[in-house]
């Protein structure tokens, strides 16, 4: 029978790849931002799972809520890169030090 | 076992693998194809777990909208990618260690298992499943009544992102020939029109 734990473990080795993902491509932010996507499918599976586990739709609320907070985070990201890239020509993270941070 | 546990660790596990493919694959968009597989076998998880609207929003919103978008920008930009994958042997030992650290310290939570005979005897459920209804029609009963609210707040977020993507990326360039509607709309016949009169056998 599979139940909540499974779903659990699901999320849990996926949100650990989306880490591992970032702590690796250090240079590549469009895999950082991949990775970052990773992290939130895998928040979504755990609200989605308790949901379901407990009968309470307010986790499948919210799973819409993140979906929306991840889809415009990614338009914005994307948006920034295209941006970053047309004024220095490369997409290498190490390079951001325009604003001296 | 059982054909749903069979089909679960089908899903488990292409879910699972194809997230590591995403990070480790060396062409980003491969990184891209592997993430809408990821986004593909987690939509069946959702619908395993009976949640099918959120799982066809994950097709629709996800594969359909944001892995396009990654695949325009990877595609569009054009970066040398091989250079930007150099660092990966030099933070591979961290990684890994931080990777394996979490992993384990998050199945120590879940294999415990202490808290998954109380939650449900903590409180009653805010948003009960109300019985015989479907999945879509019940989350669309409290979304549109109880979270309307947050349910607006997120399409004025979505707006302030798009206007946001729009502002950073338009860029006016000045080296194309544009439309100029005032210098159109000044010009007149006698400007524009200049009568010519052709001998025959000749040209102008």
């Amino acid at each position: 029978m599979i139940g909540l734990e499974h779903y659990l473990t699901v999320a849990a080795l996926l949100f650990v790849t989306g880490i591992f993902g970032i702590f690796i491509n250090r240079k590549n932010i469009i895999v950082i931002l991949m990775s970052i996507e990773l992290m939130l499918l895998a928040v979504n599976i755990n609200m989605v799972a308790f949901s379901t586990h407990m009968g309470d739709l307010v986790g499948q609320v919210f799973t819409l809520f993140i979906l929306t907070v991840a889809a415009a985070e990614a338009a914005i990201g994307l948006a920034i890169l295209v941006c970053f890239f047309r004024n220095r020509g490369t997409i290498a993270v190490e390079d951001v030090n325009v604003m001296k941070g | 076992m059982t054909v749903a546990a069979v089909i679960f660790y089908l899903f488990a596990c292409t879910a699972v693998a194809s997230g590591l493919l995403v990070v480790l694959a060396r062409n980003p968009v491969h990184s891209v194809l592997w993430l809408i597989l990821t986004f593909f076998t987690s939509a069946g998880l959702f619908i395993m777990m009976g949640a099918e609207f959120v799982a066809l929003l994950l097709v629709i919103v996800y594969v359909g909208a944001v892995a396009v978008l990654f695949l325009f920008v990877v595609m569009m930009l054009d970066v040398d990618f091989a250079e930007l994958k150099q660092g990966i042997a030099k933070h591979m030992p961290i990684a890994l260690l931080v990777g394996v650290v979490l992993v384990m310290e998050l199945m120590l939570i879940i294999g415990s298992g202490l808290w998954a005979g109380q939650t449900e005897v903590v409180r009653e459920g805010l948003s009960p499943t109300p019985e015989g209804v479907e999945n879509t029609v019940a989350l669309g009963q409290i979304i549109y009544t109880r979270y309307i609210y947050l349910f607006q707040a997120s399409g004025l977020i979505l707006f302030v992102a798009m206007v946001g993507a729009i502002v950073l990326t338009l860029r006016h360039r000045v080296d194309v020939k544009r439309q100029n509607v005032i210098t159109q709309m000044h010009r007149d016949p006698a400007q524009a029109v200049v009568m010519k009169d052709v001998k025959p056998g000749q040209g102008i």
